[in-house]
């Protein structure tokens, strides 16, 4: 097969991939997909997706702490000059984020303030779903990435999740991403030959016997990759075990690390969805924040490190902020709009967006001065080269977050 | 085509997914007889069971009560899916209970936001005793239905401040299409609509008659003072409606493709006449191009296991809690617990079920379905002989037949019941109907 066919063939299999492979094509193996490296655009980026689910606190992770209305409204987890990590003379980050302070310093970070959407909602499911379909008026049952791989040709392996279920985020409409878990997965034995598609039977039916066959090719690059990897000593990260069968979600650093030997692979996947959770902090909010805060500062800079050089991109939001007032318990309960962290090696670091006001409110929360769909479009004309519009209903505002 | 298929398939449609022996009793029945015993059940279903009603905490406002008041509310909840998905399994009118599941996706309430287990068993008590007649009747009672209500924010819509979102999804979703009405039809059958409260304390919809807007409105192209009802009657009797119903319930109980205009007709014509649910099911069931749209239906998730499990011998309330609790975590995993729909647009259907992360679920949970299979069951399949035990296998599903490609995999697998009946339940063509 010459490059110019199996690039096609692979960025553009999902259907008729499959469908030669039933027909008799051998599955992809690591040797295929590593050559494959020279037949991505030289240029070609990939995007890693961090989703903290919960309601991560923007300001006490992004402190306007010159702010005196910031410290009168949080009496007892308001951050104060001395303890943040500063970014400039009025903003700094939660003393839990060093390493982001570091890419910060090197101009790797880019932290884009103020990011919501009109009308926000509260709940954490109906926010967190318009956040992962990118529609703030009726999210349906298609998410942005899901959209953009419905474009990019369906193939699963073009969008990989490291988590437990697939999440919204990557459902398209006539293609969906592959929830890869990181723990060592039971194959079910002998359903392999459901892959082949019979002469004659229903599309529908032939799409239940593709999805065989595709689930089939992700374990063989998963394992390959993993294979092709040396133990690394320091994957295991915070000392948990990542497999779990109890429905907990692999910690963060174990995602990651499966991301970066993914990319290293050179594999074909273009985006990727990985979590953290248990951002909910309605009470004794400060230490409980730090350690998860500590958590994804740790893995995500380890993360940027090992994929320095590369076309990379990271990009870390939550389904909203918390409101600007502390409640009775220390904590603070569920608000709008919030920071989104994007950080890679062709990132225009700095500070980007407006600083919401603290007095300014909408009930009680911040008002939002960049739209969400601003940054997706950004992150899909610069780092997946694609048109933001088709992916994002018509929209056309784009926040330039990478390039000079 | 031959007259059992057709009778099968005319089954795996209207019932979550029919016995061999169910087949077997049609079948001598024939085609009519079966259509009408289907959409006229009798008034009682012996097989289905009865919600255990239980009381609420008091309110009183400790933390810890409050706490308690939660936890065993999200318990009640459980209960009430657990309940729901043991009547699926057992109820004898199967497409009654059928139509019931098919109103909850259409008027996608969701006990995320709700909450409260009462009020939406109360929901599907509306289904029940309204979702099969006068469809007129059927939407007044929806538009003062607790669970909807709050679901659409219909107790935050006063004359004051009037709220869009159930007078959008009445006429978006539930009764005429996008493109039937108006902004401005929206924003008057808000008016409309206004009034409505929900009585915390009992759980039931009160009209306070002050939150109420008296004045004139104009909705699609009428004038008058209405209210909840009179908006209700309206949109209903609207002839989009019509053509809306005919496509929802073709998409859901025939085909994921376009419903072709000859159907759409006739379905329409056999609503209009009376404006009732059940003249529109049985002309669907009866249409010409019906027996023709075999493998044009991915199952739904709840389908898929509801039907597994009658066909398995295999009864929700007699697992036990830890099988249970696998059961609906298995239905999460495939993204469709009931109850719990995703959004107010309901749930996604035919290939949007079919991805490598569903079948994934879908794998574990055929595994515990054959570990639970009935004894009865399992031995039918060991008594037959070993060269007619993927037919065996067929017939207890009720699958047509398999292709060469499944009958090489199932041959691999014919000295294990329990193996067999795994394969058998992911297979293609048991995923498809």
């Amino acid at each position: 097969m010459d490059t110019l066919t199996r690039r096609k063939f692979l960025i553009a299999s999902g259907v008729v991939g499959a469908g030669a492979l039933a027909a008799g094509a051998t599955a992809y193996t690591l040797k295929d997909i590593l050559a494959t490296a020279g037949d991505r655009p030289a240029d070609a980026g990939t995007l890693v997706l961090v989703t903290l689910y919960g309601g991560n606190d923007g300001l006490n992770t992004v402190v306007p702490y010159a702010d005196a209305s910031y410290q009168d409204a949080r009496p007892g987890i308001a951050y104060d000059a001395g303890e943040v990590l500063r970014l400039d003379d009025r903003t700094g980050l939660n003393p839990a984020m060093k390493g982001f302070h570091r890419l910060f310093t090197d101009g790797r970070l880019a932290v884009v303030r103020g990011v919501g959407y009109p009308k926000p909602d509260r709940s954490h499911f109906r926010s967190m779903d318009i956040w992962q379909t990118a529609d703030p008026v009726r999210p349906g049952t298609t998410g942005w990435l899901g959209r953009w791989l419905d474009t990019a040709g369906g193939d699963p392996r073009l969008a990989v999740s490291f988590e437990p279920a697939l999440p919204p985020l990557l459902a398209g409409a006539t293609s969906a991403g592959a929830a890869v878990p990181t723990g060592a997965r039971r194959r079910a034995p002998g359903v392999t030959g459901f892959g082949a598609e019979a002469a004659g039977e229903p599309p529908l039916q032939a799409r239940a016997a593709r999805c065989f066959a595709d689930l089939d090719r992700i374990d063989q690059m998963i394992t390959e990759v993993r294979d092709a990897q040396p133990d690394d000593p320091d994957a295991d990260d915070d000392g948990g075990d990542p497999a779990t069968g109890t429905g907990g979600r692999a910690e963060l650093g174990a995602q990651l690390d499966l991301v970066a030997q993914c990319v290293e692979a050179g594999v074909a996947t273009r985006a990727f969805s990985v979590s953290l959770g248990g951002f909910d902090t309605h009470a004794d909010e400060k230490q409980l924040q730090e350690i998860l805060l500590g958590k994804v500062d740790k893995a995500v800079t380890a993360f940027a490190d090992r994929m320095a050089g590369r076309p990379v991109t990271v990009a870390v939001y939550s389904e909203f902020g918390r409101r600007v007032r502390a409640n009775a318990s220390d904590g603070t309960d569920h608000g709008t709009a919030s920071n989104v962290f994007v950080l890679g090696s062709g990132v225009r670091g700095g500070l980007h967006g407006e600083q919401p006001s603290l007095t300014d409110l909408d009930d009680g929360d911040l008002k939002h001065t960049v739209d969400f769909r601003d940054v997706y479009a950004g992150l899909l004309s610069d780092v997946l080269a694609t048109d933001p519009a088709e992916v994002l209903g018509g929209w056309t505002g784009r926040l330039a977050l990478t390039g000079s | 085509m031959a007259d059992r298929a057709r009778i099968a398939h005319l089954l795996r449609r209207a019932t979550f997914g029919p016995t061999a022996e169910e087949v077997d009793a049609a079948e001598r029945a024939g085609y009519p007889a079966t259509v009408e015993r289907l959409t006229q059940p009798a008034d009682d279903d012996p097989g289905a069971p009865v919600f255990p009603a239980r009381d609420s905490p008091g309110k009183d406002a400790t933390r810890e009560q409050r706490q308690q008041f939660n936890q065993e509310r999200r318990q009640q909840v459980t209960t009430a899916v657990e309940w729901w998905l043991d009547r699926m399994v057992t109820a004898e009118h199967q497409l009654a209970e059928k139509m019931v599941f098919f109103w909850h996706g259409h008027w996608a309430t969701s006990a995320q936001k709700v909450k409260v287990a009462r009020l939406m068993l109360g929901q599907l008590q509306t289904f029940r005793e309204h979702g099969r007649g006068d469809f007129t009747a059927f939407a007044e009672r929806m538009v003062r239905d607790p669970a909807l209500i709050v679901w659409l924010d219909g107790q935050k819509n006063t004359v004051k401040a009037p709220n869009e979102n159930l007078a959008r999804e009445l006429m978006e979703l539930f009764t005429l299409g996008i493109g039937n009405y108006t902004e401005s039809d929206v924003k008057a059958g808000a008016r409309a609509l206004t009034g409505w409260t929900i009585d915390r304390a009992t759980g039931t919809a009160r009209f306070v008659p002050r939150r109420h807007d008296r004045r004139a409105k104009t909705i699609l192209g009428q004038t008058g003072d209405f209210d909840a009802d009179g908006f209700a009657a309206l949109v209903a009797g609207e002839p989009a409606a019509a053509t809306f119903l005919a496509q929802r319930l073709w998409f859901r109980f025939a085909s994921n493709d376009p419903i072709p205009d000859g159907v759409r007709e006739r379905l329409s014509a056999a609503f209009t006449a009376r404006r009732n649910v059940d003249d529109l099911l049985r002309a669907l069931l009866t249409d010409p191009d019906f027996p023709g749209t075999g493998g044009q239906l991915v199952k739904q998730p709840v389908e898929w296991a509801v039907g597994a499990l009658r066909q398995l011998g295999v009864r929700p309330a007699r697992l036990t809690d830890q099988q249970r609790k696998q059961l609906v975590s298995g239905l999460n995993g495939l993204d469709q617990v009931p109850l719990r729909p995703p959004s107010v647009g309901g749930w996604p259907a035919g290939a949007a079920w079919l991805t490598t992360s569903s079948l994934q679920a879908r794998l574990r949970l055929a595994e515990q379905f054959a570990a639970w299979a009935a004894p009865a069951v399992k031995n039918r399949l060991k008594a037959a002989p070993a060269a007619g035990r993927t037919e065996a296998l067929a017939r207890l599903l009720v699958v047509d037949g398999w292709t060469d490609r499944t009958r090489s995999v199932l041959a691999g697998a014919t000295d294990k019941p329990e193996q067999l009946l795994r394969l058998g339940l992911v297979s293609p063509e048991y995923t498809v109907h």
